[in-house]
């Protein structure tokens, strides 16, 4: 638009601000809840104003948890999706980025063959092959284990994928160029194709970070234990007490933690996702 | 220091196409060649077997007296100018020129003086540390000269370095370039479709067309004697005027000759081998020119002219002239009128004969 009209100005403005707090505002809600005392929300009052009790709750909802269902202190929790989401992410990103690399600037029989294999699994994620995945992760004694939250989730498609296409676009002279510098096909990949990479890498990062953190289906079937519970399922299960009142700023309190590394991520990040996704150092 | 050989140099690509036709050539030690010929020709091509790059499916490729078909571009002892330049984006000039002397295990102290040296040399001393992309295009093409003379190879590589710079810059490269060869006295061949950088760099000039070598040899003398009407066109800015010899004015002016009268067919004359007079030749020959063009660029003019009674047919390629008209290149800016008669002269010793399918040179 090259108008500047107030009206016109303050309308896009209105609709982005609506949009804003319908996305915001059940962040604030949890916010304020973990603040407030047990019994002020049992009461079926929902103050709309911060608590007194935030310190205490997030305290308590770190080292011990809540007193009922899941004695799991939440502070565990958040460490086995870290090490679940961080496993997953790292896992993908290693063997995308080798996988495109040898579909690129590798002459082999098949090669197009093995790529289409490799982007048909787009077809088929985790929900799909579930009882497979669970019975060979079963077979092989992966069960409540860190290895079976994370194997069955790290090979990806879509990052084979996005590393394919950048690949592509480098120039066929760089690895003749490297070829005549004495630079084999390892070389070649740690010194120069790595380093090019990097702001790929850390969209895909950001991107797969949050897909391994929101994982519930699958950590929900294979971790029976307490202790290897994922905050995200521990939310559900926070919530899910029968008999009892729910502690629902414990509740309100672990939503807001489960939140905060996602967005940690994406603010650190920010900058070289950005650069990542719309344009390539060469 | 080495001299590189090709013994009937074969290339076929598994569709059966084959792109280079069995070329036989010599540099020797110390000598400039440049490969010339239009795209699609197979110069780079040949680069590349040269380099490593491609495989060699026929014939022997020798550099310093070792034969090279098996081995890998760096066992060569070859270095590589790229027409892109191809310098890794992600490390400074330093790094770069440094980078295949860290990979031979090269002892720090010597990478630092090589680097240095070439850095002097090509006054890239101020620059070592700063990436490709701050770089203009002059400066990373001296860059990627650089990372060549770090490694002292027995042979230079070029292929087309000086075509992604622009006009002026890349006739003051082309100077650089020839002095540095000078200097350093490695043999060197270098790749390109422009006739006037071959031209003035080349100590030893291979024209190739389709896969196979045209003509060998210096380059005033190739463009002196072209050897086939290929040559004869493609060598030399604007081209030479090539006609036939049969059944109109020009046979009746070379008759007498038993040579023209046998296997000779075509006629050749560079534009500016002509000179516009009334005088009478003897042995040479005259043209009655209609001026259709001119072209003034400064120091010479350039002239278009129909033939008198030539018949008006297109040009059998895009790019080259119809059959009737003739180019007269002349000193100056003094050039006559548009639709004006004039009558271009050459002497004898400056018409080329050609057989009718223009693959040999009859000498008059």
């Amino acid at each position: 638009m090259v108008e500047h009209r107030r009206f016109g100005n303050l309308l896009p403005h209105l609709v982005l601000l609506a949009g804003v707090a319908i996305v915001a505002f059940p962040v604030y809600l949890a916010i304020t809840a973990s603040t407030h005392d047990n019994s002020v929300i049992a009461n079926g009052q929902m103050p709309l104003y911060p608590g007194s009790h935030g310190l205490d709750t997030y305290w308590q909802t770190i080292v011990s948890g809540t007193g009922r269902t899941t004695r799991q202190p939440v502070g565990s929790m958040m460490l086995n999706s870290l090490i679940m989401a961080l496993g997953i992410t790292a896992g993908k990103i290693a063997i995308s980025i080798i996988s495109a690399y040898a579909i690129v600037f590798f002459a082999f029989p098949f090669r197009m063959t093995a790529f289409w294999f490799i982007f048909i699994t787009l077809m088929l994620p985790v929900e799909v092959r579930i009882f497979p995945t669970y019975k060979i992760t079963s077979d092989l004694g992966m069960l409540d284990s860190y290895s079976g939250l994370i194997l069955p989730l790290i090979a990806s498609a879509t990052a084979t994928l996005l590393f394919r296409q950048f690949f592509m676009t480098v120039p066929k002279e760089l690895v003749e160029a490297s070829k005549i510098d004495g630079a084999g096909p390892i070389r070649f990949f740690w010194d120069t194709l790595l380093p090019l990479s990097v702001t790929n890498i850390a969209a895909l990062f950001v991107i797969l970070f949050i897909y391994g953190w929101n994982q519930y289906l699958w950590p929900l079937l294979i971790t029976t234990r307490d202790d290897m519970q994922t905050v995200v399922i521990g939310i559900k299960k926070i919530i899910d007490v029968h008999d009892a009142l729910t502690e629902w700023s414990v509740a309100m309190a672990t939503a807001v933690l489960a939140m905060l590394p996602p967005v940690a991520v994406v603010v650190l990040m920010q900058r070289l996702f950005v650069k990542g996704l719309i344009e390539t150092e060469k | 220091m080495a001299n590189v050989t090709l013994r009937d140099v074969r290339k076929t690509y598994p569709s059966g196409f084959e792109a280079i036709k069995g070329i036989d050539f010599d540099v020797a030690d110390g000598q400039f060649c440049v490969l010339v010929g239009p795209s699609g020709c197979g110069k780079s091509t040949l680069l590349r077997m040269v380099a490593g790059l491609e495989t060699i499916t026929g014939g022997e490729i020798d550099i310093g007296g070792r034969i090279v078909n098996q081995v890998e571009p760096a066992e060569r002892d070859i270095a590589m100018v790229f027409q892109n330049y191809a310098l890794y984006p992600h490390m400074s000039v330093y790094n770069n020129m440094a980078y295949g002397l860290r990979n031979r295990g090269m002892p720090k102290p010597e990478i630092d003086t090589r680097v240095q040296e070439a850095a002097r040399i090509l006054e890239l001393g101020s620059m070592l540390e700063r990436k490709p992309g701050q770089l203009s295009g002059g400066q990373r093409q001296r860059v990627a000269m650089g990372r060549a003379i770090v490694r002292q190879p027995k042979v230079f590589l070029f292929d087309e370095p000086l075509s992604n710079l622009d006009a002026k810059l890349r006739i003051a490269m082309r100077v650089e370039i020839r002095k540095l060869q000078r200097r350093l006295k490695t043999t060197s061949i270098y790749v390109t479709h422009d006739q006037l950088e071959a031209m003035t760099l080349a100590d030893m000039l291979v024209v190739m067309n389709g896969g196979a070598v045209e003509q060998i040899g210096n380059p005033l003398e190739i463009y002196q004697k072209p050897a086939t009407t290929f040559v004869a066109s493609f060598i030399g800015a604007p081209p030479m005027n090539l006609m036939p010899l049969r059944s109109d004015e020009i046979s009746a002016q070379l008759n007498g000759d038993g040579r023209v009268a046998g296997e000779a067919g075509l006629l050749g004359i560079r534009p500016e081998d002509f000179l516009i007079s009334s005088e009478a030749v003897t042995g040479g020959i005259a043209l009655e020119l209609t001026v259709e063009a001119i072209e003034r660029v400064g120091a010479e003019t350039f002239i278009y002219g129909a033939r008198k009674n030539s018949p008006q047919a297109l040009a059998a390629n895009p790019g080259e002239l119809s059959p009737g008209d003739v180019i007269v290149r002349i000193p100056g800016v003094e050039a006559p009128a548009i639709g004006a008669k004039i009558r271009a002269i050459a002497p004898r010793e400056k018409l080329h004969l050609f057989s009718a399918d223009g693959r040999k040179r009859i000498d008059l």
